[in-house]
């Protein structure tokens, strides 16, 4: 994890135009690979045979109307779907650098670790901040105190909210504000290293000078980790994505470059939805 | 216009209604209280310093001697009627009156003991079986019927307790009248309030703090640990008030297990230490059952009542504070 400067935070999330994704084209190497994949609520079926390849070291954003099956998707990458009754992937495979996540002797525990997680409610745990963010290398066996402060230090700055928070790291977390606390659940995430960090709608109850800032970080972030963001809001995803997937009515209508879904979609439905016709 | 009286009218009267059934709890409860607070106070207190009636807090029940002697009256206890016919060595005709004279410590002892065992017992089995109904079981056929076993259980009057209790422990295992076969059947007792209160309070913990810890790559049983039951503690707490209320109270269930109506020695002096289960004990609840109804009543039984049921008052309250301090101070550290 490399830390980023601090730098005041003055201007939004750079607009579309700026952003060049390095290549228009997806190639290797892959980090999650969705092949075939249908997803059933019991006996209700919410995704169909999606097929995609997730670029590692990128901003992946699945944008598409409310029920569409996004978020069951992301949430089969750190499989937080096996916590509910009845959920499963009926057919197809989800691979991780070519391992199939889903296979027996995979550990679910090491494999969400590596896979980090924001939720749409953030859900800082009512502990000090301090302890919030160490409460993952807490989890893993970390006891020594050097290691755990040099971490929460490290992913504080990442999240740029280290100086906002450095001298009261011992107070309740419920004491930040909204985008704090979505921050401090990055924070959090970045803690423990994963390598991908999924978002399920990490903005959706801020207000725009929060989300701007939380969109930033995810711009420098990128550098670092492979990451999935489920948004409800085109811009952001325009804003803050490499690439974008959209899902409709559970199946996967388009994938490619931000920049070319957003500009040149070849699918109508995909056009339809951006331009705001229905959706 | 005419709807609207009516209508003014209808909500007049059901409001008042309300109301009435309100005043009457408050009515009802300032009763009992008055009536045994006052009454027990003539026991519990004394006109002279000290001023609380240290005997009747540090002796055991003794038979009350009432007598007259050259024109006086004299009430006294077994032990002050011995010492005072050694002075005296003349025949007096003495009315014995059982149980109504001493104190009732022995009582409190043992009331205190199968509280503290019961509810331990209790505790860790009811907490234990909320967390894995609550975290770890599956909406299964098994897992309802095991719901309304739990139901079930907490509709059982309390005297089948005592005569399960009395079938199982005391007779089949042998256990005879003793502190344990009180304590399993008082903790089975309250066992399906203390499921119930403590799957409420886990399920009150919001999803997001166990999805937060599963997904930084906690295993279920240190989310659980650290994440989850932190914050029901101060909820289970606050429903097992209710638990060592009725505990404390409870006469049937220790009737035939636990509960003897005169023991001369204390629960600790036993010969060996694994004696200390297997011993029976008096208990306020019992003593007052004794009293107020195995034995003949007259002017003098009713200081014993009274006073007993003071102190089984006090007993529940001074526990349930106890448990609310605990309770509060354990909340302090958390907040959402």
């Amino acid at each position: 994890m490399v830390v980023m400067e601090n730098e005041k935070i003055t201007h939004p999330a750079p607009p579309l135009e700026l952003q060049k994704p390095p290549e228009p084209e997806l190639r290797q190497p892959v980090m999650i690979n969705v092949n075939d994949v249908d997803f059933c609520y019991g006996t209700h079926q919410v995704l169909f045979d999606v097929n995609l390849e997730i670029p590692p070291r990128a901003v992946t954003a699945f944008i598409g109307p409310s029920g569409c099956g996004k978020t069951t998707l992301l949430r089969c990458f750190n499989r937080m779907n096996d916590l509910i009754d009845g959920a499963r992937i009926s057919a197809g495979s989800i691979r991780m650098e070519g391992r199939d996540i889903h296979a027996p002797e995979v550990d679910v525990v090491d494999l969400r670790r590596r896979v980090g997680m924001v939720f749409q409610k953030s859900n800082p745990f009512p502990k000090s901040i301090y302890e919030n963010v160490a409460y993952g290398l807490r989890v893993l066996g970390v006891n020594k105190k050097s290691q755990i402060n040099e971490a929460v230090e490290k992913s504080l700055r990442a999240s740029a909210l280290w100086d906002e928070v450095k001298d009261r790291l011992d107070s309740s977390a419920y004491g930040l504000s909204g985008g704090q606390q979505q921050r401090l659940c990055i924070a959090r995430a970045l803690a423990v290293e994963p390598e991908v960090i999924l978002m399920d709608e990490p903005c959706s109850a801020l207000d725009p000078i929060a989300t701007a800032k939380v969109e930033e970080l995810i711009y420098q972030l990128r550098e670092n980790f492979t990451i999935v963001i489920v948004t409800h809001n085109m811009q952001q995803a325009g804003r803050c994505s490499n690439y974008t997937a959209f899902f409709y009515l559970g199946r996967l209508i388009e994938f490619g470059a931000t920049s070319k879904i957003f500009s040149n979609p070849s699918e109508r439905q995909t056009e339809d939805y951006i331009t705001g016709r229905f959706g | 216009m005419k709807i609207r009286t009516r209508n003014r009218i209808a909500q007049t009267t059901a409001f008042w209604l309300f109301r009435f059934a309100t005043y009457a709890i408050l009515a009802a409860a300032t009763y009992i209280f008055l009536d045994i607070g006052i009454k027990g106070s003539r026991t519990l207190f004394t006109t002279r310093a000290p001023f609380i009636n240290v005997p009747f807090f540090t002796q055991g029940p003794q038979t009350l001697f009432v007598f007259d002697y050259e024109g006086k009256k004299y009430t006294l206890s077994d032990r002050e009627f011995r010492a005072w016919k050694t002075e005296h060595p003349v025949e007096v005709e003495a009315t014995s009156v059982a149980y109504s004279a001493g104190g009732v410590w022995p009582c409190i002892v043992g009331t205190a003991l199968l509280v503290v065992g019961s509810m331990i017992f209790a505790l860790a089995v009811g907490i234990c079986s909320a967390i894995y109904l609550n975290e770890y079981s599956q909406n299964t056929r098994f897992i309802r019927l095991i719901r309304i076993a739990i139901l079930n259980l907490a509709g059982v009057p309390s005297i089948v307790f005592g005569l399960f209790g009395f079938g199982l422990f005391v007779i089949f295992l042998h256990w005879n009248v003793s502190l344990l076969a009180g304590w399993l059947t008082l903790g089975l007792m309250i066992l399906p309030a203390i499921i119930t209160a403590s799957e409420e309070s886990l399920r009150a913990v919001p999803n997001g703090l166990r999805e937060g810890s599963l997904a930084l790559g906690a295993t279920k049983w240190q989310t659980i640990r650290k994440n989850v039951l932190p914050y029901a503690v101060p909820g289970i707490l606050t429903s097992s008030i209710l638990g060592i209320g009725r505990v404390a109270g409870e006469t049937a269930p220790i009737m035939f297990t636990a509960a003897y109506a005169l023991r001369d020695e204390m629960p600790w002096q036993v010969q060996r230490w694994t004696d200390f289960v297997f011993q029976g004990v008096m208990a306020l609840p019992y003593h007052i059952y004794v009293v107020s109804s195995k034995i003949p009543q007259n002017e003098y039984t009713e200081r014993m009542q009274y006073g007993a049921a003071c102190i089984l008052l006090l007993l529940v309250f001074a526990i349930a504070l106890a448990s609310i301090v605990l309770r509060e101070r354990t909340r302090r550290h958390l907040s959402w």
